[in-house]
Order: C-alpha cells, then sequence, then structure tokens
C-alpha cells in the first residue's frame, strides 16, 4: 500500500498540478460563463473529466520530450523523468494515453469542443515544445495560444459556437502568458542559459522583457474586462476586475521602472492569482 | 528585512482580502458614482495590500510608494462619505482630498528639508481620519442612519491608528518600533476591514 502510494504521488508529480488546476479552471469558467446556472451535469464533468485527462496528458508528454533539458537545470532537475526515477517509455505511453482518451472523450461530447482540445494539445506538445521552443523564444506565443484553448473549448461547449467573447478570453489568457512566463524566465535565467533553451532574457535582455511582460499585462487586462463586460458581468464584478486588474498594471509597470528581484517574483504570483481570481469572478457570477 | 510573516498573518490578511473584495463586488451597490469609486478605491488597495503582503511578505511596506498609496484610503474613504451625507462640502472637500493627495505625493517625491513632508503626511492623514472617525457617528447622534453605521467611525479610528503609525514608520519618525507595528498590522487591517463592511451594510 504504502509503495503505490509513493508510486502514485511519483507519477502524479508528472501532471504539475498546479498549471492543470489553472487550465482547467479557465475551462471551466469558459463553459460557466455561458451555460449558468448548470442544468446539465453530465456535460460538466465531461468537460472537466476531458479537459483534465488531455491537459495532464500534454503536459506528461512535454516533461517526457524535455527530460534532457530538465535533467540541466536546478530547478527541474529533481522531476521524476529527468532525475531517471521513471522509466520514459512508460510516461510516453501515459501521455499518449491520457491525452487520446481526453480528446477522444472531448469529441464526443462536442466536436467542435474536441476539435478546440486537440488544437491545444496540438500547439502545446508538436509546435511549441517539439518543434519550437528549442529554436526561438518566440515559441512562447505557441504556448499562449495552446493556453488559451481551453477557456474557448469551455465556451464553445456551453454556447455551441465560437463567439467573439470566447475569442477575446482566450487573448486574455494568451496575453497573460508572457506576464507568467517571461517573469519565470528571468528568475530563472542561469537555468535556461544553461540548458540552451533561447528565453526573451536571453534573446532581448531583460529591459525589453520588463516592457514585453508590462505591454501583455495591459493587453490582458484589457481583454479580460472587455470579456467580461461582453459576457454582462455586473457592475460590482466588473470594479472588482478592474481592482485586480490595476494590480497588476501596477506590478509590471514597477518592474519596468524599478526592477528588483522582489518585484519580479510578485508579479509572477500575482499574474497566477490574478487569472485564478479572475476565473473565479466568472464562476461566481454565473452561478 | 522585516520579521516574517507567520501562517496566522496571513489567514487575517486573506480574509482582510476577502471582506474587501465582498464590498467592492456587493458592498457599495445603489450609490452614486463618485461614492462607489471612491470606496472602490479604498477597498480596492485593502484588498491589493493584503496580497501583496501575503505575496511578497512585509518588505513590500519598503517601498517609497507606500506612504503615497495608503494615503488614498483614508481619503477616498472619507470622500465617499462627504459626497453621500454633507452636499454642501462635496466641492471643498474633494479640492482637499486633489490638493491632500499631490501634497504628499509630491513631499515624498522631492526631497524636502526639516519636517515640512512629515507634517504634510499627518495633516492629510489626520483630516481624512477624523473625517472617516466623526462623520458617522454625528450622522448617528442626528437619527439620520441606523446605530450600526458608528462603525465605519471604528474602522476610522483604527485606520487613523495604523495609519499614523505606518507612515511614521516610513518618515524615519517611528512611534513604536517596525516589529511591533508589523506584528499587529494584520489583525489591525481585518479589524477596520470589518468595521467598514459591518458598518457600511447598516445603509
Amino acid at each position: 500500500m504504502k509503495s503505490l502510494l509513493a508510486k502514485l504521488r511519483l507519477y502524479g508529480s508528472l501532471i504539475k498540478s498546479l498549471q492543470t488546476g489553472l487550465l482547467l479552471g479557465t475551462g471551466l469558467a469558459g463553459y460557466m460563463s455561458a451555460s449558468c446556472p448548470i442544468t446539465h451535469w453530465t456535460t460538466l464533468l465531461g468537460l472537466i473529466g476531458s479537459l483534465f485527462l488531455a491537459i495532464s496528458g500534454s503536459t506528461i508528454l512535454n516533461m517526457w520530450y524535455d527530460r534532457d533539458i530538465d535533467s540541466q537545470m536546478d530547478r527541474t532537475r529533481k522531476r521524476p523523468l529527468a532525475a531517471g526515477k521513471i522509466n520514459p517509455l512508460v510516461a510516453l505511453q501515459l501521455g499518449l494515453v491520457l491525452s487520446l482518451v481526453g480528446v477522444a472523450w472531448a469529441v464526443s461530447i462536442n466536436v467542435l469542443y474536441g476539435l478546440i482540445v486537440f488544437a491545444g494539445l496540438f500547439f502545446d506538445v508538436v509546435v511549441y515544445t517539439i518543434w519550437l521552443k528549442r529554436r526561438t523564444c518566440w515559441s512562447i506565443l505557441w504556448g499562449g495560444i495552446s493556453g488559451g484553448m481551453p477557456i474557448l473549448a469551455g465556451r464553445a461547449l456551453s454556447t455551441g459556437g465560437l463567439d467573439w467573447v470566447g475569442i477575446v478570453l482566450s487573448l486574455a489568457v494568451l496575453f497573460w502568458i508572457p506576464t507568467h512566463i517571461m517573469t519565470f524566465s528571468m528568475k530563472y535565467h542561469e537555468d535556461y542559459k544553461a540548458a540552451g533553451v533561447p528565453t526573451f532574457p536571453s534573446s532581448y535582455g531583460f529591459s525589453l522583457t520588463r516592457a514585453a511582460v508590462a505591454i501583455s499585462s495591459i493587453v490582458a487586462a484589457l481583454s479580460m474586462g472587455i470579456a467580461a463586460y461582453g459576457i454582462g458581468m455586473t457592475w460590482g464584478y466588473l470594479r472588482m476586475l478592474v481592482v485586480l486588474s490595476a494590480g497588476l498594471l501596477t506590478l509590471a509597470v514597477s518592474s519596468l521602472m524599478k526592477p528588483s528581484e522582489r518585484v519580479n517574483f510578485g508579479l509572477f504570483k500575482y499574474a497566477s492569482l490574478y487569472m485564478l481570481t479572475s476565473m473565479l469572478l466568472m464562476v461566481m457570477y454565473g452561478a | 528585512m522585516g520579521p516574517k510573516m507567520s501562517a496566522l498573518d496571513r489567514i487575517l490578511l486573506l480574509a482582510t482580502g476577502v471582506l474587501a473584495a465582498f464590498q467592492i463586488i456587493v458592498g457599495i451597490d445603489n450609490l452614486s458614482a463618485l461614492p462607489i469609486w471612491a470606496y472602490t478605491t479604498a477597498f480596492g488597495i485593502l484588498l491589493l495590500a493584503g496580497i501583496l503582503l501575503i505575496i511578497i511578505g512585509f518588505d513590500v511596506l519598503d517601498s517609497p510608494a507606500v506612504v503615497v498609496v495608503s494615503t488614498l484610503i483614508p481619503l477616498s474613504l472619507s470622500l465617499g462619505l462627504v459626497w453621500e451625507h454633507i452636499p454642501a462640502w462635496q466641492v471643498p472637500y474633494l479640492i482637499f482630498v486633489a490638493i491632500g493627495f499631490l501634497a504628499v505625493a509630491f513631499s515624498r517625491a522631492i526631497p524636502i528639508p526639516g519636517k515640512l513632508s512629515t507634517f504634510v503626511l499627518a495633516l492629510v492623514h489626520g483630516i481624512a481620519g477624523l473625517v472617516i472617525f466623526l462623520l458617522p457617528l454625528g450622522l448617528v447622534i442626528q437619527g439620520k442612519v441606523p446605530a450600526g453605521f458608528a462603525l465605519v467611525g471604528v474602522g476610522g479610528a483604527l485606520i487613523g491608528l495604523g495609519g499614523l503609525l505606518l507612515a511614521f514608520l516610513k518618515a524615519g519618525r517611528p512611534v513604536l518600533s517596525r516589529e511591533k507595528i508589523l506584528t499587529v498590522l494584520p489583525g489591525l487591517l481585518l479589524l477596520m476591514t470589518a468595521a467598514f463592511v459591518g458598518g457600511f451594510a447598516f445603509i
């Protein structure tokens, strides 16, 4: 029993629970932004299950492919695949099975929804991780597009099609991702450099990266506000979004004007909290 | 470096943030535009202060912007109260808020010799704090609002206390030691926010 639990914990760490949870949250928020109060519990459970499997599968496939560079970076060298604690072939099989089951389940619920989930997986694993991540720092754009797919998928499932609100919501996630990733790549600049992974700081310098973070934060906050207005959120929720966006912009501008490790770390953490809270607001409003 | 933040500190700050968020979302509807945005500013800063303290720790208080931004809490709260309850004072008080805020911001941005910057800070904080403390009490005594609204005055007293403690600490003339202030700060922020939220629930 003890060894089974240890094994589960080991394999569980392959899915990056926080990241998976956050992406799942965006998908849920996209769905609930148009389908509340919820009347189709089976569809909701299908959304949660299929998205969880597809996101987990793609995360495992990323970890499987990146295990060589993970083993060169201090931050990631203890990950189970990088540390050699898990057989790579088993991880590959697990990642493929979870991805396939997740996408198949998604298609069975709704074809458009399934296609968007598949697009997210494809952009993340093939375009971002395998093709571009080791070649150009602009790979982050494709990581962002892929990150915006769960919320678009959730929205498409609830409305039955693609609408401008869903696209703006996915744009909000797309432009939020540079804030999250670039602050991270500044913090672990040396790690990425050692592994030979091109990042914005290594390609364009810290100043330009901070400017890019500030601009993307502004666009993300604006997109979130426009989408929230499009959803029809009441003024109370919109005021709350304004406050949260003001915090994001203040930190981004502070990082630009007076750069420091502390502000950079604060921005990184706040950006995650911003996205989580924004999604929570949408869910709460819908409920 | 400040003292390490304890789990209790984080819980108190989280509760402060939740209360402030509640007030922003549902607590200030049915007012005119200016009070709504004034209260949103005040509770928004309280919410963001709670979040940033949790994320970054007490070190965030080292930022020179803290003095200026924290001044906005009593200024915007008092502006909202005056705008709602004393129509005759609306424009003069709005002018005081604008000038007071700019005076604090400039006195922090430009090095001024002597005690002028501390005096400006104490004056602006003091007047705004007294308005938040006395106005609700006066309205309750006159029977214009329910007795529970006096809680806003309690919040005003607490914000005056906390604001002045922090302001003088930042100005380099601490009334209490930094450690003592940081020990009571999360609890003070929660009590203050709870008093405001509780008080506003009566109108």
